[in-house]
């Protein structure tokens, strides 16, 4: 466990109950997973059983039990970009990357998901990579987007 | 920034801020909106950073990055002031052109200007633009102004003068009187009146009391909220520092919805140049009163848009709604007298404090005042943000404001509200839109969100579409909500595979009366309106899956056939690339065959051919 860098993290806060869900956001951020062993000092630090922790941790999206990829892709599926063929654009992203949306290509390289909406539906379909958009995404694109990231 | 310590000092610091700036100057403002970003923003910028450099202009022009310029479409928009030339589908490499014909030689570079797509005019000038004729600009009026980086910007614009009004020259009582007299109703969704949820809190006696922005903006298909927090940070900031001031509370909070990190950046600065201006803090501008902000960040839970389950996750735990009443404005976070209010109602407060009541409320509707921000995308021409006085019509909005539907096809319906709306059809194009007219055709205004559709949408799968993500956001804590959307999903995939029977159209019709009347929170509640719509008005959509096994829109899968001609098919093999099943196979330059029983008909195949060969059934 890395426990000085959960010490940075803690030290942002009062260690008051409420803190859990910001305290989980930078846990997120900064190991792109939530740890177990981190998860049990924070239960004792914020005082919150581990129970509740993890409804918590279960119950929101942007929390991942498991190590996330280290390039994040979002594909939206909110209306604009349903209607728009976002469907197809998160298809073939899984197809090329060989991995399930949900799931994180074995080299680590990308975690795959679809997301609601990316607050740019007027260029629908929108990805979102980290913290980058691509606006009016085809099929074909697709290949040109990733290969930015390999 | 210096810290404001009397209104005078603020007035002779915007004074002297005004008088320091040439009107004149030439400004090249490049939008980075949220339309504009995934189409390049930052390497337009860049482009003219470098180009000044070149040509020694840095000094002369003045380059802002700013919020939306409202046509989205048109992205990457660029304006130059003064003379207000507007440019759109900027590429960094028009640039140099941009640089040498308009800003040294001042010339307008022809094929970057706007031109309509029916009569071929051109037109230069932003108001010329028939997108923006009609507009009417209070919330989105700075965006295209100002840069949401600047405090100077925000105050030079009139920034903060509804705050040094309210703070030493109203009581509570009459901000309260105020909000309450412009008729100002919430921007979030249910359109509860704004200044009654401010009184019933100032009425309260518990301590202390708090201040919430709901910048959840959940509903897929609107960003008129994230526009505002990235364009416009201060508005939210002053709108809520005077609901603050009105209602006694001490501490503010801002929701921000996990996907917008950009609105949480631009929010964190502007609070902290706030307090360092004396705006939030101590002893706000010496009248005594103490506040602060605070930045929350949502998580990623639709249902924690609502207010109840937002509180709940604020406090630590996961986002379930709970029944009302208590309200918030009664005992919300904490357990405290809570005012929770959207992002474009807070912007709304200043112009409000700053024009008066009744400049408000001479604007709009009987019963619903000011204007309505939309995020107006799908199937229109031009797509982007508009606001309208309440009460335009839909057919001002879709056929006026946004040029049309794209590719001349046929209007089919707008839908509104998000997942808690419905779609509208063409019947009733010259409803004028606000909160009671379109409750009366069974959808809500929700949001903001307009989405219109053309005949390539499916009403049977965007019902399906809804239900699904309902039934994946639906905190599951009710039964009929619960039980309810996985049963209509349930029924909307047979009705998708051709499985489906009129029969089961009446069962939905039922499923959703329950939902309506039983479920605790408005996800559930509403959750009947997608699927009522689009019963009660694309009927024969419904029975052509049912009975005929068909989807006229070419959507539901299930219903579709994918074929090769081989007349066409030139045996590219960019069909057999994109295949994830391996379905297509031939030999390369000849004719490609398509095996139905592997297909799965994704439809990336038909995508991917360039040669129109593939073709849909
Ligand atoms: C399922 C659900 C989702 C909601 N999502 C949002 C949202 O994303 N943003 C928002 O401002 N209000 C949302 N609301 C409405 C809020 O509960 C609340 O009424 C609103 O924030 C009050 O602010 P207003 O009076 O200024 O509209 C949602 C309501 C429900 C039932
Ligand atoms: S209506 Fe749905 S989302 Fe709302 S409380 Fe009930 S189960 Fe949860
Ligand atoms: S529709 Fe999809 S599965 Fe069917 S042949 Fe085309 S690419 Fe392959
Ligand atoms: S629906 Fe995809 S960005 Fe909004
Ligand atoms: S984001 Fe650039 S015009 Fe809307």
């Amino acid at each position: 466990m890395d426990l000085p860098r959960l010490e940075t993290i803690l030290s942002r806060y009062e260690g008051e109950t409420w803190d859990l869900i910001p305290v989980l956001q930078d846990i997120q951020d900064s190991y792109s997973y939530l740890p177990k062993d981190e998860l049990q000092v924070v239960a004792e630090r914020l005082n919150v059983p581990l129970t509740q922790i993890y409804s918590v941790a279960t119950f929101f999206k942007m929390f991942s039990l498991i190590p996330k990829g280290k390039h994040q892709i979002k594909v939206c599926c909110g209306t604009t970009c349903h209607l728009r063929g976002g469907g197809r654009v998160a298809e073939s992203m899984s197809h090329r990357l060989g991995v399930e949306v949900g799931y994180t290509t074995k080299d680590m390289q990308f975690s795959l998901e679809t997301v609601g909406c990316l607050g740019s539906c007027a260029q629908a379909p929108v990805v979102m990579i980290d913290d980058r958009y691509f606006g009016r995404t085809t099929v074909d694109k697709v290949p040109k987007i990733l290969k930015l990231y390999k | 920034m210096p810290r404001f310590e009397s209104t005078d000092h603020l007035r002779e610091y915007r004074r002297q801020l005004v008088a320091k700036r040439d009107p004149n100057q030439t400004q090249v403002m490049v939008c980075a909106g949220p339309g504009c970003l995934p189409m390049g923003s930052e390497e337009v910028a860049a482009a003219f950073r470098e180009e000044f450099e070149k040509n020694g202009l840095g000094a002369k022009v003045l380059l802002k990055e700013c919020g939306c310029h409202g046509l989205c479409a048109g992205a990457v928009r660029v304006l130059i002031r003064p003379q207000e030339i507007t440019y759109q589908h900027v590429t960094p490499e028009d640039v140099p052109e941009i640089v040498e014909k308009t800003l040294k030689e001042g010339q307008v570079v022809d094929r970057l200007v706007y031109e309509d797509l029916h009569s071929h005019e051109k037109a230069v000038h932003k108001g010329e633009i028939p997108f923006f004729k009609g507009q009417m600009p209070i919330v989105l009026r700075k965006l295209d102004v100002i840069d949401p980086t600047s405090m100077d910007d925000y105050l030079a614009m009139g920034g903060y003068r509804g705050l040094r009004q309210a703070l030493l020259e109203m009581k509570p009582d009459e901000i309260i009187d105020a909000v309450d007299k412009s008729g100002l109703r919430g921007r979030g969704g249910g359109g509860f009146p704004t200044g009654r949820k401010w009184r019933i809190c100032q009425d309260e006696l518990e301590e202390p009391k708090f201040i919430i922005c709901n910048g959840d903006e959940g509903d897929p298909g609107a960003f008129m909220d994230r526009a505002v927090m990235e364009g416009d940070p201060h508005a939210v900031l002053e709108g809520m520092i005077i609901g603050a001031f009105a209602i006694g509370a001490s501490k503010g909070y801002i929701y921000v919805r996990h996907e917008y990190p950009l609105a949480v950046r631009r929010l964190q600065l502007a609070i902290d140049q706030a307090r360092e201006a004396g705006f939030l803090g101590k002893n706000i501008l010496r009248s005594g009163f103490n506040f602060d902000i605070q930045i929350s960040r949502g998580a990623g839970a639709f249902v924690c848009g609502e207010e109840t389950a937002l509180i709940h996750s604020m406090e630590g735990n996961i986002g379930e709604p709970s029944p009302r009443p208590p309200y918030p404005a009664q005992a919300g976070l904490f357990g405290k007298p809570t005012v929770i209010n959207n992002v474009e109602t807070w912007a709304n407060v200043p112009e409000i404090i700053n024009m008066g009541a009744d400049w408000y409320a001479g604007i709009g509707t009987e019963n619903s005042k000011g204007t309505k921000v939309f995020s107006l995308v799908g199937a229109v021409n031009q797509t982007g943000l508009v606001e309208v006085p309440m009460g335009t019509t839909l057919r001002q909005i879709v056929y006026d404001l946004g040029g049309g539907i794209r590719q001349d096809r046929e209007f089919k319906a707008v839908q509104t509200g998000g997942p808690s709306g419905g779609c509208i059809p063409a019947q009733f194009l010259d409803l004028p839109v606000d909160y009671d007219s379109l409750q009366s055709v069974g959808s809500i205004m929700g949001s903001g969100g307009m989405i219109v559709m053309d005949t390539t949408s499916c009403m049977v799968d965007v019902a399906r579409y809804f239900i699904n993500f309902l039934y994946e956001e639906s905190c599951g804590k009710c039964t009929p909500c619960r039980e309810g959307l996985k049963n209509l999903l349930f029924i909307l995939d047979e009705i998708i595979h051709g499985r489906g029977t009129e029969e089961q159209l009446a069962l939905m019709e039922e499923l959703c009366d329950t939902m309506a009347a039983a479920s605790i929170c408005g996800l559930g509640k509403s959750a009947v309106n997608p699927i009522r719509s689009t019963i009660k008005y694309f009927r024969e959509e419904y029975l052509a899956h049912i009975r005929d096994k068909k989807c006229h829109a070419l959507v539901c899968r299930p219903l579709l056939k994918y074929t090769i001609d081989p007349e066409t098919c030139t045996g590219c093999l960019a069909c057999v690339r994109e295949c994830p099943v391996g379905a297509i196979s031939g030999k390369k330059k000849l004719p490609q065959e398509l095996d139905q029983e592997l297909c799965v008909k994704c439809g990336l195949c038909y995508e991917a051919c360039q040669f129109d060969a593939v073709h849909i059934e």
